[in-house]
């Protein structure tokens, strides 16, 4: 093969370094190169933002990895010249102490994620390859379940799925429950909306969950597991079957595990999508074939669950990290992250962000660096306005949160929650009361009804913030819906209505002000709830054809031919027929 | 029981892997393959990635290239699905995102056979645990 292209220079094309130099970089490089006549063996071509926009426009020279920041168009001869002709670094131009202005590229951590991406989940040799089941063998034949135990206790991992319980804890009060039978479940119920760390570690890298499973099983004394995952997530599941078929078929799971008298098997059992069936106790209720309705804790399932017998429930994410803190140690693990939250996160980013995706980082990354840095900041260059994390239950962060450090107690001390990972990011132009009627509206669908201020309680705070957002609020909704939420918070059953108002409060709290422009002034400031507009008509592109009036449903447009028309708004109810109707786009809304 | 009896097992059987990827490298005249990953979880599928992988496979030895491609799952870039990682022998692994089937078809004919990149390069933001 033929290596014709000698050098490749990449050059950011992200949305701030394009402002940055506000002309097309790539083509002019790519002209000044033929000039060189270096066009036959160099080449520039646009990259995807390098998230390091304070010091752009940006460009690397590839493969020779030369970062070149802050460039202009008087510098790309210098580069040709100087780099690419003579072989020597156009020192200026490189910021060798990129961490100080505006931190490494490599802000991401992959410890979940370690394989997702790299290997064929369908392909047990892949993860085998990758040292997989080395953990399980280390566990079942150098060590003692309480030696297991007490590594993952050492390693400060807590849950991932919201909770953020110590997980070895949670592996040492069910090890020490006694009981003829035990169970190891994995909760794949993941329910917040625009969240899907789970689906992802499960579609790609199903055996590091079947793994930690029968690890689990192994420290407590189970002999089965199970998958409780949701039927919408179908490639999950089928991978999650195939990988489950080869690790029998290999011995890893089934009887004599490693030659040890260890045996361990694991099913799958399909919930139908309810929110609520993320809580454990309803989980647990589901897979018994009952309603998934949570009960009241204690008994804790670690020590009457499944089938009353004890049960460790854990998060998919959860489970991803054990094989990596048996293999590298639980000093290892709790060396990264902050002093209470150990390890890494994995992140959905969603919402007005550049880069939407999945990050994994360490516990301690600041706001600004998951939204800036890693996911390239908001859409069309806007302004940053709040990020909710935590799904419905959680709350939102806001630009003063910036440079908060993300961990499970800087979090709920915030106000709002690490939750399993769904991160929503709202610019400008979103209205955070019609965020919070959003998540409401989640809400009253996934409660399951069994408690009265869930069940009742939050559809009565759903009804006000519609009223709010319909233009037909007052100051005192603002007063009721803060003491409902609290009351809703203080006496719900289960975690999904001790959540719930969490939106409504910590909106109350960081933007109070859009909440009383809604009730006092009758506005919504970012313009998002359309209640509050208002159809005018220009007087410039009025020519008085009567056709608006004539469709009025209700009359509420005067005027005679030939002459400016008006709207009166006393009347109008806003059903738009009359801009549709224009033909002279005289009609708009504001 | 199955094929795993025991730790020994295991690491033998790592090691027959191993062995199979070198005896794979002499065959191709003692150059590795070149290694493509297709991101293909529900998002990247989703995003056209069956055609792309379809396409690779079906393409590559028409044109004369050993590769082993593989379908892997999330790669995290969901903004630039679907995605395609290269690694070609001695080199450092690239992204491509955006990728259809007109891309595709550059990224085998401009990077791949000459070594140039094409627009969509996603650079490589994280560190891995292992």
């Amino acid at each position: 093969m033929s290596i014709k292209y000698r050098k490749n220079l990449l050059i950011c094309n992200g949305s701030s370094c394009q402002e940055a130099s506000n002309f097309d970089l790539v083509a002019f490089t790519n002209t000044k190169l033929k000039e060189y006549g270096l066009d036959d063996d160099i080449q520039a071509v646009q990259s995807v933002c390098f998230n390091k926009c304070s010091i752009g426009p940006n460009m690397v020279v590839y493969p020779d990895n030369i970062e070149y920041s802050t460039i202009t168009k008087d510098d790309i001869d210098d580069i040709i010249i100087e780099h690419l002709l003579n072989g020597r670094i156009v020192e200026r131009l490189v910021y060798d102490d990129v961490n100080k202005i505006s931190g490494s590229n490599k802000k991401q951590y992959r410890i979940a994620l370690r394989n997702c991406g790299f290997i064929d989940p369908e392909a047990i040799e892949d993860y085998i390859e990758k040292d997989g089941y080395d953990a399980l063998a280390k566990c079942l034949t150098a060590f003692t379940p309480e030696e297991v135990v007490q590594q993952i206790i050492k390693s400060g991992l807590r849950g991932r799925g919201g909770g953020g319980f110590p997980t070895g804890v949670k592996w040492d009060i069910t090890s020490k429950s006694v009981a003829e039978q035990k169970y190891v479940v994995c909760n794949a119920d993941e329910g917040d909306p625009g969240a899907f760390m789970d689906r992802s570690i499960l579609e790609g890298d199903p055996h590091s969950v079947i793994e930690a499973m029968a690890i689990c099983g192994y420290c407590i004394g189970a002999n089965k597991g199970i998958v409780y995952i949701r039927a919408e997530y179908p490639l999950a599941i089928k991978r999650l079957k195939i990988a489950l078929e080869q690790a029998k078929e290999y011995g890893l799971l089934g009887s004599q595990i490693f030659g040890t008298n260890f045996e361990f098997t694991i099913d799958i059992k399909y919930g139908a999508g309810a929110f609520v069936c993320g809580e454990e106790t309803a989980l647990i209720h589901s897979m018994e074939g009952l309603r998934g309705e949570p009960t009241l804790k204690p008994p804790y399932p670690s020590v009457s669950g499944y089938l009353e017998q004890p049960t460790n429930v854990n998060n998919v994410e959860t489970l991803a990290n054990i094989p990596a803190i048996i293999n590298k140690g639980a000093a290892w693990f709790a060396s990264i992250g902050t002093e209470k939250s150990k390890g890494t996160k994995v992140f959905a980013l969603a919402g007005k962000i550049n880069n939407v995706g999945l990050i994994e980082v360490p516990m301690g990354t600041t706001l600004r660096e998951v939204i800036y840095d890693i996911g390239g900041g908001i859409v069309d260059g806007k302004k940053f306005k709040a990020a909710q994390t935590g799904g419905p239950s959680g709350g939102c962060l806001t630009e003063k949160h910036l440079d908060l450090p993300l961990d499970f107690d800087s979090l709920t001390a915030a106000g709002s929650m690490m939750g399993s990972g769904g991160m929503i990011v709202m610019d400008e132009d979103d209205c955070m009361v019609a965020m919070a009627k959003f998540y409401l509206e989640f809400t009253v669908e996934e409660s399951c009804g069994k408690c009265a201020p869930c069940r009742i309680g939050n559809k009565r705070l759903y009804e006000m913030l519609t009223k709010i957002c319909d233009d037909n609020g007052t100051p005192e909704d603002l007063d009721l819906m803060r003491n409902l939420s609290v009351v809703v918070k203080d006496t719900s059953l289960c975690g999904l209505g001790q959540t719930s108002p969490n939106p409504i409060l910590s909106t109350m709290t960081n933007f109070y002000d859009e909440y009383h422009a809604h009730v006092v002034d009758h506005k919504c400031p970012s313009g998002q709830c359309t209640s509050f507009l208002k159809y005018y008509i220009d007087t410039e592109n009025c020519i008085g054809c009567l056709v608006c009036a004539r469709n009025c449903p209700v009359n509420a447009i005067f005027g005679e031919k030939k002459k400016l028309h008006i709207i009166n708004r006393e009347i109008c109810i806003k059903c738009g027929i009359c801009m549709e109707k224009c033909k002279f786009d005289a009609i708009y809304l504001k | 029981m199955g094929i795993i009896k025991s730790v020994a097992d295991l690491k033998s059987l790592r090691s027959s892997i191993q062995e199979a990827n070198q005896k794979a490298i002499i065959e191709n005249n003692n150059v590795k393959p070149i290694e493509i990953n297709v991101a293909m979880a529900t998002c990247g599928i989703a995003s056209g990635a069956k055609e792309i992988i379809d396409f690779l496979i079906q393409e590559l030895p028409k044109r004369n290239i050993v590769a082993k491609i593989k379908k892997t799952g999330c790669m995290g870039y969901c903004y630039a699905e679907p995605t395609l990682e290269i690694t070609k022998p001695n080199e450092k692994p690239m992204v491509f995102g955006y990728v259809d089937l007109k891309k595709a078809d550059e990224i085998i004919e401009k990077y791949i056979k000459l070594g140039a990149l094409v627009d969509g390069v996603i650079p490589i933001n994280y560190e891995l645990a292992t």
